[in-house]
C-alpha cells in the first residue's frame, strides 16, 4: 500500500517522474522549477533513476533534445516555468505536431517586464495554442497524480501527443504537503512500457519532420486537430481508471457545492483551495455560492462547462493573466465563447488576479464574489476588473 | 591523391542512400557534398537536418530523398535535437530496450544555421561531449531564404542583405572561423573538406563518425545560385578554393593540426574571385585586401600545422 509522507511537492513530481521510470530527462533551471531538475539530477547521480540526464544550455535545447529523445523512443520527461516555457515556444509546436509524447511540468511564473519569479498563468496562456493535452492542478497529491497519468496519456497510441501539467509556482511547487506516493509495482501496471510505433531506426527508415507545401499543410493541421479532440476520450479513461485503482478521481471540470448555486466562481490551479474556504463560509451564511474548477485546459471541455455552469445566474471568472489590449482574462473570454450561442447560460463576469505571485486570500474571494455581482446587475463599461490593484 | 583516383571509386559503394530526384539548383555544390557524405556514412546512422537548402530540397510531403532514418525539426536546435537521439539510444540499449549496434548520429546544418543561430546549441552539445557527427554545409550564405548574408559570408561579397552599393563593396566583414570555433571546444574531431575532393571528404567522414565523442566536419559547398557561378564550374570553383588557399583542408586531430593538401604555391585569389558574380564588384585594392588576408591565415595556419 502506499505510504502517505510529507515532501515538498516538487520534490514528490521528480519522485513521480522516477516512479515512471523516464528514460531521459532534459532540462534547465529556472526558479520556481528548480527543485524539480535538482531532485532529478541527484537521482541520476545516486544511480536510484536508470535515465539520461542532460545539462542542456537552454530551454530551447531542453525541449530540443526532448524531442530527439522522444523521436527514438525513449521516455522523456522536462519542466520549466515562464521565461524558460516562452524559449521554448517554437518548439513546443513541433512536439506536438510531429507527435512526440514528451511529458513536461511547467510550474507557472508571471513573464518580465518587470522580471518576476512568482506565479502567475501568463506563461501557459502565452503557450495555450500549442497543440499540447494540458492539465492544471491544484494540490501536491493531483501534481503526482497527473503526471503519472501524463505518461500514460502521452504515449497511448491513440493519442502520441504532448503533455503539460501546471503547477503554481511557490504557492504550490514549495509546499510540504502529505502526500500518497504509490509504489512502484502499482505504477508499473498503471502505466505501460513505451513502445513509440515509428522511431528513428535504421532497420526501418522513416522521414520525420518532413516540409509541406499548401497542397497538404492543411490536411496535416487538421489531422493534428481532429487528433487533439478525440485525446479527450483516452484522457477520460485514464482518469477513470487511475480512480478506480488509486482511489482518486479525476475530471475535466470539477465543481464544489454548485449544483443549486446561483452564482459561480471559475478558478485554475492553486488558487482553488482557498476559494473553497470562502465558498464553505459563504454557504455557512445561507449564501447560494459554489465553485468551478476547470482541470482539463487543452482539449478545452466545452460539454462540461456548458453543463456545469447552466443553471447559473451569474459566473465569475478568475483569470491570473491578462491578454493586453483584449477581453482581459483569456480563461474568461473562453469561457464565454463556449457560452455565448447556448439558449440557458448565467451573465458572465471578469477578474483579473492574482498576477505575479499576489496572494487572493478567503475574504479576497469573498470580495470578488460580492462585487461579481454587483457588475451582474448593474453591467461594468470595462471589459474585466482587476482584483486588488493599487491605482 | 590523382592515382589513387583511378582505383579509390570501384571501392565506393554505388548505392544512393541520398536518392535522387530532389529539387536541388544544377550543379548544387551542398546536394554533392550530401551524396558523399551518405556514401561514406552507410545506412547506420540516424541523421538529423537543420531547416535550410538541404532539408528543404529532400523533403516535400509526401516525398523524402532520404534512405535512411532522418529528422528536421527547426533552424537553430540541431545539435540538441541530436544531443537527445544519443541520450535516447544510449539509455535504451542500456536498458535493453533495443538491439545493441553502433547507430552512428550525424547533424547537419549550413553555415547559417552552424554559425549564428544555432550556435549556442552547437557549442552546449560539444561541451555535453555527446557522440555524434555534426557536418556543417557552408555556402557562405542563408541561400533557401534568398541569398542574404551569414557570419560566414566572406569579405567583398555581395548578397541581398550585404549589397554591394555606391558606398558599400558588400560583405565588410572576415568570415566567421568556424572550424577554430569547434577545434576551441577540445573536441577529438575537427576538418575541413570539399565535395571538389570527394576521397578526401569521404575518408574524414568515415573517421569523424567513428570518432568517440563530437566530431565536426566543415564542408565548402559551391552555390551556383547564391555565388552567381556557372553550374558547370562547382566543382571547379571547389578546388579552386582550396588551391587559392581561400578554404584550406586540413584536420584537428586531438587539438593537433594536419593539412590534408598542401600545394607548393598558392594560386592568386583572383583566380577564385572572378568566376563569381558575387565579387564582380571588387576592385583591384578590394582583391589585393582579400589576397593579403588570405596569405595571413594561411600562413597562421601553416604554423599551427608545423
Ligand atoms: C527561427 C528561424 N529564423 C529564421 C528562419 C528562416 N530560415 C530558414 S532557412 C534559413 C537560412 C538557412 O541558411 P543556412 O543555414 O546557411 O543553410 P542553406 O540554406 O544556405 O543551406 C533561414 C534564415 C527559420 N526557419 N527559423
Ligand atoms: S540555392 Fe545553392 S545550396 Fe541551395 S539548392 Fe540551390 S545551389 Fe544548392
Ligand atoms: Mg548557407
Amino acid at each position: 500500500m502506499a505510504k502517505r509522507i510529507g515532501i515538498e511537492v516538487s520534490l514528490a513530481i521528480a519522485d513521480a517522474a522516477k516512479l515512471a521510470d523516464v528514460d531521459v530527462v532534459a532540462a534547465y533551471p529556472i526558479t520556481p522549477q528548480t527543485h524539480i531538475v535538482e531532485h532529478l539530477a541527484e537521482l541520476v547521480a545516486n544511480g536510484e533513476l536508470d535515465a539520461q540526464y542532460i545539462p542542456v544550455e537552454s530551454e530551447h535545447s531542453a525541449m530540443s533534445a526532448c524531442l530527439g529523445a522522444s523521436a527514438v523512443g525513449a521516455r522523456t520527461f522536462t519542466a520549466t516555468a515562464g521565461q524558460g516555457l516562452e524559449l521554448m515556444h517554437e518548439v513546443l509546436y513541433v512536439a506536438s505536431s510531429m507527435r512526440l509524447p514528451v511529458v513536461m511540468t511547467v510550474v507557472n511564473r508571471a513573464l518580465s517586464a518587470p522580471l518576476s519569479v512568482w506565479g502567475d498563468h501568463s506563461d501557459v496562456m502565452a503557450v495555450r495554442d500549442t497543440g499540447w493535452i494540458q492539465i492544471f492542478v491544484e494540490n501536491g497529491q493531483e501534481a503526482i497524480d497527473n503526471v503519472l497519468c501524463a505518461f500514460r496519456i502521452a504515449e497511448d497510441e491513440k493519442v502520441l501527443l504532448p503533455v503539460m501539467v501546471h503547477l503554481d509556482g511557490f504557492h504550490l511547487s514549495h509546499m510540504i504537503e502529505p502526500i500518497y506516493m504509490p509504489e512502484q509495482s502499482e505504477v508499473d501496471q498503471f502505466i505501460p512500457p513505451y513502445k513509440y510505433p515509428l522511431p528513428l531506426n535504421p532497420d526501418k527508415p522513416v522521414t520525420m519532420g518532413a516540409f509541406a507545401p499548401p497542397i497538404i499543410y492543411s490536411e496535416t493541421k487538421m489531422a493534428q486537430e481532429i487528433n487533439l479532440r478525440a485525446s479527450k476520450k483516452v484522457i477520460l479513461q485514464c482518469w477513470s481508471e487511475f480512480g478506480s485503482r488509486f482511489k482518486r478521481h479525476y475530471s475535466p471540470v470539477e465543481s464544489y457545492h454548485s449544483e443549486d448555486a446561483k452564482v459561480l466562481l471559475l478558478t485554475m490551479g492553486s488558487f482553488s483551495e482557498t476559494a473553497m474556504t470562502t465558498i464553505d463560509r459563504m454557504r455557512k451564511e445561507g449564501r447560494e455560492v459554489g465553485l468551478i474548477k476547470l482541470r482539463l485546459w487543452r482539449p478545452f471541455p466545452f460539454k462540461e462547462i456548458r453543463q456545469a455552469v447552466k443553471d447559473a445566474e451569474v459566473l465569475i471568472v478568475l483569470d491570473r493573466a491578462l491578454s493586453f489590449g483584449g477581453p482581459g482574462g483569456p480563461v474568461c473570454s473562453e469561457i464565454k465563447a463556449a457560452l455565448y450561442n447556448e439558449d440557458k447560460k448565467p451573465k458572465v463576469v471578469s477578474f483579473v488576479g492574482g498576477l505575479g505571485g499576489r496572494d487572493i486570500t478567503a475574504d479576497g474571494f469573498e470580495e470578488i464574489i460580492n462585487r461579481g455581482i454587483e457588475i451582474s446587475q448593474t453591467g461594468s463599461e470595462q471589459e474585466f476588473e482587476m482584483f486588488g490593484v493599487r491605482e | 591523391m590523382e592515382k589513387y583516383a583511378i582505383y579509390v571509386p570501384r571501392l565506393v559503394t554505388k548505392k544512393e542512400i541520398f536518392a535522387p530526384g530532389h529539387r536541388a539548383c544544377i550543379g548544387c555544390g551542398e546536394a554533392l557534398a550530401v551524396r558523399l557524405v551518405c556514401k561514406a556514412l552507410g545506412q547506420n546512422v540516424i541523421m538529423v537536418n537543420a531547416t535550410g537548402c538541404i532539408e528543404i530540397i529532400s523533403s516535400q510531403l509526401p516525398y523524402t530523398s532520404w534512405r535512411v532514418p532522418w529528422i528536421h525539426t527547426l533552424f537553430e536546435n540541431t545539435a540538441a535535437v541530436a544531443s537527445g537521439i544519443e541520450a535516447g539510444l544510449k539509455v535504451m540499449t542500456k536498458k535493453g530496450r533495443r538491439s545493441p549496434q553502433d547507430v552512428k548520429v550525424v547533424a547537419m546544418a549550413g553555415d547559417g544555421g552552424t554559425s549564428d543561430i544555432g550556435l549556442q546549441a552547437l557549442s552546449g552539445a560539444f561541451e555535453r561531449g555527446h557522440n555524434f557527427l555534426y557536418i556543417c554545409f557552408d555556402n557562405e550564405a542563408y541561400m533557401n531564404t534568398g541569398i542574404q548574408r551569414s557570419s560566414a559570408t566572406p569579405y567583398g561579397a555581395s548578397t541581398t542583405t550585404s549589397p554591394a552599393g555606391k558606398i558599400s563593396i558588400g560583405q565588410v566583414t572576415w568570415k566567421k572561423n568556424m572550424p577554430a570555433i569547434a577545434a576551441a571546444h577540445d573536441i577529438p574531431y575537427v576538418a575541413t573538406a570539399c565535395p571538389s575532393y570527394p576521397f578526401d571528404l569521404m575518408a574524414k567522414v568515415a573517421k569523424g563518425v567513428a570518432t568517440r565523442g563530437p566530431a565536426y566536419i566543415h564542408i565548402l559547398s559551391v552555390c551556383p545560385t547564391g555565388w552567381r557561378s556557372a553550374p558547370d564550374l562547382t566543382v571547379r570553383l571547389g578546388r579552386l578554393a582550396v588551391e587559392t588557399g581561400v578554404f584550406p583542408l586540413y584536420e584537428v586531430e586531438k587539438g593537433k593540426y594536419k593539412l590534408s593538401f598542401a600545394p607548393s604555391q598558392l594560386r592568386p585569389v583572383q583566380d577564385y574571385l572572378k568566376l563569381q558574380g558575387r565579387f564582380r564588384h571588387l576592385d583591384k585594392d578590394n582583391i589585393r585586401i582579400i589576397q593579403e588576408r588570405v596569405r595571413e591565415e594561411y600562413s597562421r595556419l601553416l604554423e599551427k600545422a608545423a
